[in-house]
């Protein structure tokens, strides 16, 4: 099994890496369009902030290839949110419109800090290959301080003072807004189970 | 809403970790890679690895170790130690870390927090405060991984991590030296304190000696996660049976 993962300067490669490697699949790094049209399967990491990871992914050229990939691809944490419209981080900012609506701030509260950080449970919407095996309230490792809109899209949410998508998909286009590769078995599952998924 | 984490520390000298009373005397507890996996199968929620003697001795950490620990772990890790530029916060994180913690580069010069922040993203920016109570109030201490190098950092903590939260800190881990190492519980007041002035987690580290302290300061001072080295290197107290015994008092905790 080879997994591509798009390194583009904004992304936690090495520990997305290491876990697929964990997994015994073959890891190749891709930053160019012509990469991603060829690859079976195209991982989006992603840490820090949107606007900054837009422009990243502006200047290599590489929006239209990730919007023009056929095949299976998977977001992780800001690669999830970066699947949507638009987001309010960064004053406003343009993202790849794969998926319809806006990213929001989560606000602070009383019992509520942000970065939502640290382990909160999956309640599962609806079945779907990505979450083959990961029992309904498994626990996942999230870090983010902006949520992505729920919606059809939601395939299991995180309750963090509202729901919180946790895993999307839109046809081939998925996304994990935790992260898989520190979310002990239930994140091993769901990346074993997307190296399975059908090229 | 998030599960109370439970996280080892293990101070790291010399690819070994070590664990001292009141930071003085160290004494070694075994090998850093075989003692995170021991963590990693017995349920912590996260780790963290002090590398103690680069801050005292001028020189960052060592990216090597970083490496085999990402490859081994299936949970999120931070590491801290002599990380001064925005660029060795990013080797690290480009040798698997999630997070890196800094302290006492981060009081010479607070910008740091936030260039790492705008860089990084807020989310793997963790500052360490080493705080002691002296002259009626909670102060500031750096370089205390070196008896020799240790001294006061001239502010008040409470100023501190509210200083450090309005720069980009994601975390606050606030190492209350009072009571480091000598496990008589948690100081309580000073996290509540610290909590009340805060909207990023906050970590609770220093005292921890028994089971019901994990219990007081989730409960009382409301902390996101609980940092202890010493109690989980012993074998005093483990963390299945830690997490149990919250998840019997009501402290939601990941089984």
């Amino acid at each position: 099994m080879t997994v591509s993962l798009l390194a583009y300067g904004a992304g936690n490669i090495a520990s997305v890496r290491f876990a697929f490697e964990r997994l015994g699949a073959a890891v190749e790094l891709v930053s160019t369009p012509d990469a991603i049209a060829a690859v079976e399967r195209l991982v989006l990491p992603g840490v820090g902030a949107a606007g900054y990871a837009m422009a990243r992914l502006r200047e290599l050229g590489l929006v239209e290839a990730i919007r023009a990939f056929p095949r299976p691809l998977l977001g992780v944490c800001l690669g999830q949110q970066l699947l949507f419209e638009t987001s309010v981080e960064d004053g406003g900012a343009e993202l790849l419109g794969l998926i319809p609506g806006r990213v929001e701030a989560i606000v602070p509260a009383a019992d509520r800090t942000v970065p939502h950080m640290g382990w909160s449970r999956l309640a599962r919407r609806v079945d779907h290959p990505l979450l083959a095996g990961v029992e309904d309230g498994a626990w996942a490792y999230f870090v983010h301080g902006f949520v992505c809109p729920d919606g059809p899209a939601t395939l299991a949410a995180a309750d963090y003072g509202g729901p919180v998508p946790a895993v999307v998909a839109d046809g081939h286009r998925m996304g994990c807004q935790f992260h898989p590769e520190r979310s002990a078995a239930a994140g091993q599952r769901i990346l074993q189970n997307f190296l399975e998924l059908p090229a | 809403m998030t599960a109370r984490r439970i996280i080892p520390c293990l101070d790291v000298k010399d690819g070994r970790v070590v664990k001292g009373v009141r930071f003085e005397g160290h004494r070694d507890m075994g090998d850093a890679a075989e003692l995170a996996a021991r963590y990693r199968d017995s349920g912590a929620d996260e780790l963290v690895f002090y590398d103690i003697a680069a801050s005292p001795e001028g020189r960052t950490l060592d990216y090597g170790w970083v490496e085999d620990i990402a490859r081994l772990l299936d949970i999120p890790f931070c590491v801290a130690g002599g990380i001064r530029t925005v660029e060795q916060a990013a080797r690290c994180l480009d040798h698997g870390a999630d997070k890196v913690s800094i302290n006492s580069p981060a009081l010479e010069r607070p910008e740091l927090i936030a260039g790492m922040a705008e860089r990084l993203g807020r989310q793997c920016v963790v500052v360490g405060v080493d705080s002691q109570f002296q002259d009626g109030e909670w102060r500031v201490h750096k370089y205390t991984g070196d008896p020799n190098a240790r001294r006061g950092a001239g502010r008040l903590t409470m100023d501190w991590i509210v200083e450090a939260q309005g720069l980009g800190a994601g975390e606050i881990v606030l190492n209350c030296i009072d009571q480091d190492g000598v496990r008589k519980g948690y100081d309580v007041a000073q996290l509540r304190a610290a909590r009340d002035r805060l909207t990023i987690p906050l970590v609770a580290s220093g005292g921890a000696g028994a089971v019901e302290h994990f219990t007081t300061v989730f409960r009382e001072a409301d902390v996101s996660g609980a940092l202890a080295a010493s109690v989980f290197h012993s074998g005093t107290i483990a963390i299945p049976d830690l997490k149990r015994a919250l998840d019997a008092n009501g402290v939601e905790v990941r089984l």
